[in-house]
């Protein structure tokens, strides 16, 4: 096989290089009489040789660069002459009278007794690999197809989506998930003998291990039965209308019945809110007992209820399916949906119904009425979010029922069933894609969605906050802390700082971050002694970054940031600030706090650090926190950020504030009254206009971390941690931490 | 010329194998597109295709013409395996709301430890009647835990005797608890009796034998498993990074033969006795020796090596294989440990699969798949193992850790099934504090609980009102956030005039306590609108500036208490006991209920959740209501109160004149409280309260600035 392509593509590239070669010859025959400018001191003969040598080079490397950075034009123009294929070129298969019929489903099929794993195998991108059977026509022994359809158009949309997705293999040996090109959509459509022969025949059957068959239609009269009569031995069913006694929990997918509306009509989404109607009902075929229940309703609670019907009047044609009437009254179909707060999909003979994928599009919330029914996609869709599912024999409290609903419930189920149409219900692309990820959940179910990628819409992910740290725990005081302290080179003002904190009696460790790279710290003797061990870490560059790295030193869950330059703060102050750390282990616990402020003259956020009733940020020149957020101001912190703060050689503390509040949605504690880490004779030295450019430096962090974290994550709080009996009058002998309240 | 040609040649075949390689370089990184296969994507086809559902068809007519739907639904009942549409009766759970009943106990009848914690859980709960009549589910009092034959503890006659049951009605809406059905050698699901539409809690429940939204799957737990309270997760820490000094481990029985050996035969291939440590003896039963194999002796010494606490405990991630049942004890073990479950069972239905989602607090293995486990564990990101870990405590503490919670679990499934449109969301029961601290029946609406704001990304209300109890004089309380006040006369006396009640820019509803107990205090009153509610006692002396402030505080904290006195309890080594002390100490773990902010849903909770017994207790002795509040509230946060500043005033002045100063003096009063606390301590079964040593102030509180720079500059002028 690679002989064989060897040898055509050589044949190519000399049939090429034999076309160039008489091209250039002309040319060169052009060129002959004024001599050899270019290659002088070689015979003519030669010359053409080179040229053409030459050219092929040049040739070979257009065409590399052909195939290397257009590889995909080259493809699809291929592909578009396969474009103008019709169904009607598809392969025809006589199935012959007497072959194999599959078993029937086997309703204890699940995924660890029908399905073979092995085929999807272990990969790095965790994803399921499937193949489509390539399409055929199957006939019967005289010739009549086994579908009155063939395919679908819907099928046909299904299929080409799997194809183009990256869930698609043309390799039938990688594959692990294969699906039949036959359409079994609409069970009334087909001829069920002949169409579980024909998906018999199928090269890869193997009593459909593995197989997926989807079916929105199944079932047909008078029984209407809520799984593909079609017998399919172990293939997996993706199904519209299962219910709890068909549905294969685990190893069938329950989807919905596809609307051919939503690809027809545009339904701009509308804010969710109270609707002109609270209820409307728009089934044409709504069993006449229900019927009669709807329009008691109707009565008792008059124009809150809309209950439409088919036109009468109408001539019957495929306009009128767009069509409802109440009492000669004409409505638009599907429009009128978005009227209503509420809309009734009772069940029909079968128990999926395509006017529940029109309800979420109008974002009404669907009343789902349909005993049994196995809703779309309930394997992973909170469907409690988005509608409301009420028994049939309760029918008649159906009013009462919904008004017991909460008015702010029912805007946000607005919202989310619009989103469920959105994502999982639009297109038979959607519907397809979510079958898939379904399944493939299932198969690498460590890399699985969760409840939240699968339910909450875009809005409440953006505004919602998981915390990494959620589990209410106050950590043991036991363990204490570490101090990373960060220095350059102000050994005299660091030892005092180290010898200052190594009195607080939590500390567990110190961990002093060298960022000089040039100069080597000072001899461990002269050192001073401390009782906890003292380590020292040298960094490569000077960043400020350095002092949030996750070192493996830090071995405590606690951290303390500290400046080499704070010998203000108590020891009764830093423990103080531990303790409170350990009840608030998910934030910042700082001492001096600061503001943002909104400054509405210049339309952008301000720094501030004046004496504010508020506090929004604490300064981490001294604070807790959890080393949890050092690992995500190393490595998560959006855009970046960090390369500003450490050319900027500012604003680490603020960028810390914002990374914590943004993924906690919590604000730091503020604790003790300190409001300065140093002391104010010392910062007057400093002067005014200073401290003007530093305040003018520290609000254009704020705006530009605000504008990379596209919000302004900060919360602001109006209170401190102070002790339990801090300024009471009461002995100070007998409080814990006495020697607070400098400030 | 000779050297030019052999150049030359040279040079051309170099660049035939350049042109070579590049051109087939793309062309076999798309092989499979190319060459024998015809269709390398779906063909776009050109003709139009019909749609799969005709126009006219789209909803189906002759429906109309068939018998009643209703009659459809009744046809199913007998068809198939039991639902709850078809083997379940509602209408018993219509009128008196979700009941149990417990058949009384008769004498003779051996019931066994658990089966008695599980009858006991239920009996203390409050769900339970003694009337049959009003009861909308049935337990049996005959043990049915153990139905392995070969047991001790297996019960003869089961079949007869629950057929003599008068009320056994084939089993309809009757719960039956199992921990271990078939026996050797092929462990069936059988329990050797008539099930009939009785409902299966059962554990090892396989997902082929289980009727879903029908049965539930309870876990495998001991007979040494607590009653109540039950120890907490292990987890004191979340270390960064998240990993332990293990990846994965086990230690059990390996069985030789049968059904379950196969997946335990198989873990010494995983074994790596370094980071992987999985540890399987041959030595149980009587008559191991007879089949033990080559590898017996090599792994019972390797067994032997290692503790296996401290496995647990230093371990990331845990196996927990099948043993002869699918569900075995190392599943509550390692959930306890924060040593993440890795299920290696297949076709186990998981315990409480309706409820829970266990892809957040464990790895769900396939046994098929055994020799991938180690590098599947080992490709789980860190941020998703710090998640995990911490969801195995949440889940343990919240449905696991005692017999009662996982009884109440069971029960609150079933009710949430009678409840159906008013069920709880996945979310109430996968989010903190859990579904058995989440009343469905107070709102459907995440929103109006104190704990999912996050979630919702919503921010707390800025309304509140004001709770008065028994009389008036806090007139000067208002402030802007107030939206009503609520006045509830407790005492004796006739309501004062209409003209003596002073004018307020707020409504003022006054409430007439019907029974005039303590209790009524904390009543879902539906004329509290508002989430925040303010409790105060009528002699409660507060500045709006003080109630400004803790209310932006409880905004940050809706789901705490935010009070302003506080008092503290410690653990009496001496009396074995619990002591209660209101003297000035440097920590709290309660503040009181006469002046306090807290969500009216726990107004709620506390009406509906504790037992008769305990708030019975309270309105007896009018005493403690507070204490019983903050035990609820700690036992649901696990976290303690806040107290905010206040002037120093409150305690003197409470101290000082009205009646109910006199109480607080009596010593007789202190002394209930530390009886409540011991009593309410025992029906938790745990202690709940947390201890806190910060209380919240003003940010400019004291400081040495000027007066006018402050917001709440009241608080500190006395």
């Amino acid at each position: 096989m690679c002989m064989c392509r060897c040898s055509s593509v050589l044949f190519v590239s000399s049939a090429v290089g034999l076309a160039l070669e008489r091209l250039i010859m002309c040319a060169s025959v052009k060129y002959g009489s004024r001599g050899p400018a270019l290659i002088p001191r070689m015979k003519t003969k030669h010359r053409i040789y080179y040229i053409t040598l030459f050219s092929v080079v040049l040739l070979g490397l257009i065409a590399t660069g052909m195939f290397q950075f257009w590889p995909h034009s080259i493809e699809s123009s291929a592909e578009w002459s396969l474009d103008r294929r019709s169904v009607h070129d598809a392969p025809l298969v006589r199935i012959p009278m007497s072959s194999p019929i599959p078993e029937r489903g086997d309703l204890s099929c699940r995924m660890h007794t029908c399905f073979d794993v092995y085929r999807c195998g272990y990969n790095p991108k965790n994803k399921i690999k499937v193949f489509i059977y390539p399409l055929q026509r199957f006939v019967d022994e005289v010739g009549v197809p086994i579908s009155s359809t063939g395919l679908s158009r819907e099928y046909n949309d299904l299929l080409s989506a799997i194809s183009d997705s990256d869930f698609y293999t043309d390799d039938v040996t990688r594959a692990c998930l294969f699906i039949p090109s036959i359409d079994v959509l609409n069970q009334n459509s087909l001829r069920i003998r002949e169409t579980a022969q024909a998906l018999a025949m199928l090269p890869r059957w193997d009593k459909g291990m593995n197989h997926l068959l989807f079916n929105m239609l199944p079932g047909g009269p008078p029984d209407y039965n809520t799984a593909l009569d079609v017998p399919r031995d172990r293939a997996l069913l993706a199904g519209g209308g299962f219910s709890t006694w068909t549905y294969r929990q685990g190893y069938d997918v329950s989807i919905p019945v596809y609307s051919p509306l939503s690809a027809e009509v545009d339904l701009p989404e509308r804010q969710p809110g109270p609707r002109r109607y609270f209820i409307l009902s728009s089934q044409t075929a709504i069993h006449r007992e229900y019927r009669v229940e709807l329009e008691r309703l109707k009565e008792e609670n008059g124009e809150a209820l809309l209950l439409l019907d088919k036109c009468s009047n109408l001539s019957q044609d495929l306009a009128s399916v767009r069509k409802r009437c109440y009492k000669g009254q004409v409505y638009d179909y599907p429009q009128i949906l978005q009227e209503s707060s509420f809309c009734v999909v009772l069940r029909g003979a079968r128990l999926g119904q395509a006017t529940l994928s029109d309800v979420l599009q109008a974002g009404c919330v669907p009343v789902i009425m349909a005993d049994s029914y196995i809703l779309p996609f309930s394997e992973v869709l909170d469907w409690k979010r988005a509608s409301v599912v009420i028994p049939e024999e309760k029918l008649p409290e159906m009013y009462t029922i919904l008004k017991s609903i909460p008015h702010r419930q029912v805007e946000e189920m607005q919202r989310q069933a619009r989103w469920f149409w959105e994502a999982y219900f639009s297109s038979m692309k959607a519907i397809g894609m979510t079958t898939l990820q379904i399944i493939n959940d299932r198969i690498y179910p460590y890399a699985a969605r969760t409840y939240e990628e699968w339910n909450n819409p875009s809005v409440v992910k953006w505004s919602s906050v998981n915390s990494p740290l959620f589990l209410p725990l106050i950590p043991p005081r036991s363990p204490g802390f570490t101090a990373v302290v960060l220095t350059y080179d102000r050994i005299e003002s660091l030892f005092r700082v180290i010898t200052e904190i190594s009195k607080v009696p939590s500390l567990a460790k110190l961990l002093v971050v060298w960022n000089n790279q040039n100069k080597s710290p000072p001899e461990e003797s002269l050192w001073p002694k401390v009782t906890v061990p003292l380590k020292v870490v040298r960094t490569k560059e000077n960043k400020l970054s350095n002092r949030f790295f996750p070192f493996d030193e830090i071995e405590t869950e606690a951290v303390l940031a500290i400046d080499d330059d704070i010998i203000m703060l108590t020891s009764d102050e830093l423990q103080f600030g531990y303790e409170v750390w350990r009840e608030f282990p998910d934030r910042l616990v700082g001492y001096p706090g600061r503001l943002h402020l909104w400054d509405h003259e210049m339309g952008k956020w301000k720094y501030e650090s004046e004496w504010t009733n508020e506090v929004s940020m604490v300064l981490t020149g001294a604070a807790f926190y959890h080393k949890y957020f050092n690992y995500l101001y190393t490595y998560k912190m959006p855009g970046d950020i960090k390369n500003w703060v450490d050319a900027h050689m500012n604003c680490e503390d603020i960028a810390m504030n914002f990374l914590v509040a943004n993924i906690t949605g919590k604000a730091p504690i503020k604790v003790t009254p300190r409001k300065k880490f140093k002391c104010p004779e010392c910062t007057a030295i400093d002067g005014l206009s200073l401290d003007q450019t530093h305040m003018v430096e520290r609000s254009e962090c704020i705006n530009k971390f605000a504008s990379v974290f596209g919000t302004m994550p900060l919360k602001v709080v109006e209170h401190r941690a102070d002790p339990v009996l801090y300024k009471d009058d009461f002995p100070e002998k007998l409080k814990s931490f006495p020697n607070i309240g400098s400030l | 010329m000779q050297a030019k040609k052999r150049y030359l040649i040279l040079f051309s075949a170099g660049v035939c194998l350049i042109l070579l390689f590049y051109l087939q370089g793309p062309a076999s990184r798309r092989t499979p597109n190319r060459g024998d296969d015809p269709h390398p994507h779906w063909p776009h086809f050109s003709d139009p295709l019909r749609a799969f559902i005709p126009w006219d068809q789209t909803e189906t007519e002759d429906y109309n013409v068939r018998v009643s739907p209703r009659h459809k639904r009744d046809d199913n009942s007998g068809a198939y395996k039991c639902r709850m549409d078809s083997c379940f009766d509602f209408s018993l759970c219509g009128s008196n709301g979700f009941k149990v009943y417990v058949y009384p106990q008769q004498k003779g009848e051996k019931i066994s430890e658990s089966y008695r914690n599980i009858l006991s859980s239920i009996e203390s709960s409050r769900f339970y009647t003694s009337d049959p009549g009003q009861a909308c589910l049935f337990v049996l009092n005959l043990d049915t835990l153990d139905r392995d034959q070969l047991s001790p503890q297996y019960v003869h006659n089961l079949k007869t005797k629950i057929q003599n049951l008068n009320l056994w009605n084939n089993g309809r809406n009757h719960l039956i608890f199992n921990l271990y059905s078939g026996t050797w050698p092929d462990y069936t699901e059988d329990l050797g009796f008539e099930i009939g539409q009785a409902m299966l809690a059962k554990a090892s429940i396989s997902t082929e034998n289980f009727r879903p939204d029908f049965d539930i799957s309870i876990p495998l737990f001991s007979k040494d498993h607590p009653r109540t309270g039950g120890d907490r997760g292990y987890l004191k820490y979340n270390t960064i990074p998240p990993f332990r000094k293990y990846v994965l481990v086990f230690k059990g029985k390996r069985y030789l033969t049968g059904i379950g050996s196969d997946t335990r035969n198989a873990l010494h291939h995983v074994h790596n006795a370094e980071d992987v440590v999985l540890l399987t003896t041959c030595k149980h039963g009587k008559d191991w020796q007879k089949h033990k194999d080559a590898r017996c002796d090599k792994d019972n010494a390797e067994y032997d090596r290692y503790d296996y606490k401290e496995m647990l405990h230093n371990s990331t991630f845990c196996l927990v294989p099948r043993g002869r049942r699918l569900g075995s004890f190392r599943f509550l073990e390692a959930l306890q440990a924060a040593c993440v479950p890795v299920m290696l069972s297949n076709g186990w239905e998981l315990p409480f699969s309706e409820i829970i989602d266990w892809h957040t607090a464990a790895v769900i293995g396939d046994e098929r798949l055994l020799l991938q486990i180690p590098s599947t564990v080992r490709s789980i990101h860190q941020d998703r193992i710090l998640s995990l870990r911490q969801q195995t405590q949440f889940l343990w503490e919240a449905y696991f850790s005692s017999v009662e919670k996982i009884v109440l679990t069971t029960l609150e499934i079933i009710q949430d099934r009678v409840l159906q449109h008013n069920a709880r969301s996945t979310l109430m029961w996968n989010r903190l504090p859990g579904g058995l601290f989440t009343l469905p029946q107070f709102s459907s609406y995440l929103g109006d609980f104190p704990f999912f704001y996050s979630v919702l990304g919503k921010q707390a209300i800025s309304v509140e009102m004001i709770v008065v109890r028994a009389g008036f004089t806090a007139s000067d309380v208002l402030t802007m956030f107030l939206y009503q006040i609520i006045v509830l006369w407790n005492c004796d006396k006739p309501l004062p005039a209409k003209h003596r009640w002073p004018a307020t820019s707020v409504p003022v509803i006054v409430i007439e306590g019907e029974s005039k107990v303590m209790s009524s205090r904390f009543l879902p009153y539906d004329n509290i609108r508002t989430d925040a509610v303010l409790s105060l006692d009528e002699d409660t002396v507060l500045s709006t500036t003080e109630v400004d402030f803790a209310f932006t505080v409880w905004q940050i904290f809706p789901e705490r208490i935010v009070g302003y006195p506080a008092r503290s309890h410690f653990w009496d080594s001496n009396k074995e006991r619990w002591g209660y002390t209101s003297k000035w100490t440097n920590d709290y773990s309660m503040v009181l209920t006469g002046a306090a902010f807290y969500h009216r849903y726990y107004n709620y909770l506390y009406t509906q959740y504790l037992p008769g017994s305990l708030k019975s207790m309270v309105d007896q002795l009018s005493n403690c209501e507070d204490i019983l509040m903050n035990f609820l509230v700690s036992a649901v946060t696990k976290m303690p109160p806040i107290k905010v500043t206040q002037k120093k005033q409150y305690k003197e002045t409470m101290m000082g004149q009205t009646s109910r100063a006199s109480r607080w003096a009596d010593p007789d009063h202190f002394a209930q409280r530390q009886m409540c606390m011991n009593k309410f301590a025992s029906w938790f079964g745990t202690m709940p309260l947390v201890h806190s040593q910060m209380r919240l102030d003003p940010v400019l509180f004291k400081d040495q600035v000027s007066i006018l720079r402050k917001k709440y500059r009241d608080i500190e002028r006395l």
